[in-house]
């Protein structure tokens, strides 16, 4: 039977804003299976997003929502969590709004081990602005800043997530639609900070700049890149050049949880009055 | 025992013709007719539902019983 998306969504908002073929309508779908499988109730499940293509996903969906300062999704959410420790803290962003302007409250939420979710589409670039390249796009790829390559090493956002201490950290892609919501519900389950990148395509701003000729070249190109863990462990570092690790790439369940030790710290105080 | 055919829907007002349903429906059954996509060949549907859990603007449905 169809799956009913339209009970997660707000009435009257389709169609979305973003452009044909582009990657982040199949994360949000992703997302909508996901809370549905974990039953969250929209009032107790609070999604907070920054500025961007990816950020603008909170408007479609029907719960508590807070569209923030570009990066600050970060900042906002771990004010919601602490204030009401009961709520499901669900970030998104996508991966310029996330590791460059909010690079900061990244790594610090991840340092925190606050239990939140961060899900981050990667597509590599700055879409909504114009296409200017971000810590993602790959070294000699182009963007509208860099037309001649861009001389800089990406960034690895699931490594930077483990070294910043994330408790959780997991990888998917946008090709692999039916793995999106099952990495979205392990992720929303753990309790701690997790990461689930999702790596997309941005045909508009990014594709036709790099020589790929159509959306589908995009998605198989993912489809080619990805690896799970566990075929890569019997895998040789040379097959493995190039290729992205998916699935869940890290997991530790025995580091103390933010809002949990911060209720300790309250406690501390009110007796020592 | 005789086959049972989906109904599959599509919201042309949603539908921003990016082939993703078309190129990556294993069975052929759609193709872009114009702008949209539409039902070539609804006989070889296996229902799938590659193209609901693809398409990233929420424009198909397929209908089972």
């Amino acid at each position: 039977m169809a799956f009913e998306y339209e009970k997660y969504l707000r009435p009257g908002k389709l169609p979305h804003i973003w452009c044909p073929g582009c990657g982040h309508g199949i994360v949000m779908k992703g997302l909508i299976r996901a809370m549905d499988t974990l039953k969250l109730k929209k009032e107790e499940t609070a999604l907070v997003s920054g500025i961007g293509c990816a950020s603008r996903l909170p408007g479609y969906i029907d719960c508590c929502t807070l569209h923030t300062a570009h990066g600050r999704a970060a900042a906002f959410a771990t004010g919601v969590k602490l204030a009401k420790p009961e709520m499901n803290v669900i970030l998104v962003g996508g991966d310029g709004d996330g590791t460059a302007i909010g690079g900061n409250h990244f790594i610090h939420a991840c340092r925190r081990n606050i239990n939140m979710t961060y899900i981050i589409m990667n597509n590599y670039i700055y879409g909504m602005t114009g296409g200017q390249f971000s810590p993602c796009t790959p070294t000699g790829h182009k963007a509208s800043t860099t037309p001649y390559g861009n001389p800089d090493p990406g960034f690895d956002i699931a490594k930077l997530a483990i070294g910043a201490g994330a408790t959780f950290v997991a990888r998917g892609t946008a090709f692999h639609a039916n793995q999106i919501d099952k990495l979205i519900v392990e992720a929303i389950q753990h309790k701690g900070f997790s990461v689930v990148e999702i790596l997309d395509d941005c045909p508009t701003t990014y594709g036709r700049r790099n020589k790929y000729k159509s959306v589908i070249e995009m998605m198989n190109r993912l489809k080619e890149v990805a690896v799970p863990v566990k075929a890569a462990e019997k895998m040789t570092a040379e097959q493995l050049q190039g290729k992205v690790l998916t699935g869940v790439l890290y997991k530790d369940e025995t580091k103390p949880e933010y809002t949990a030790e911060y209720a300790k710290v309250i406690e501390r105080a009110t007796a020592a009055k | 025992m005789e086959k049972t055919l989906p109904k599959i829907e599509i919201i042309e007002k949603y539908c921003k013709g990016c082939h993703i349903c078309v190129e990556f429906c294993p069975k052929d059954v759609l193709e872009m007719k114009g702008f949209y996509a539409s039902v070539k060949n609804l006989e070889a549907c296996i229902k799938c539902m590659q193209c609901e859990l693809r398409c990233p603007d929420f424009a198909i449905k397929v209908i089972t019983e």
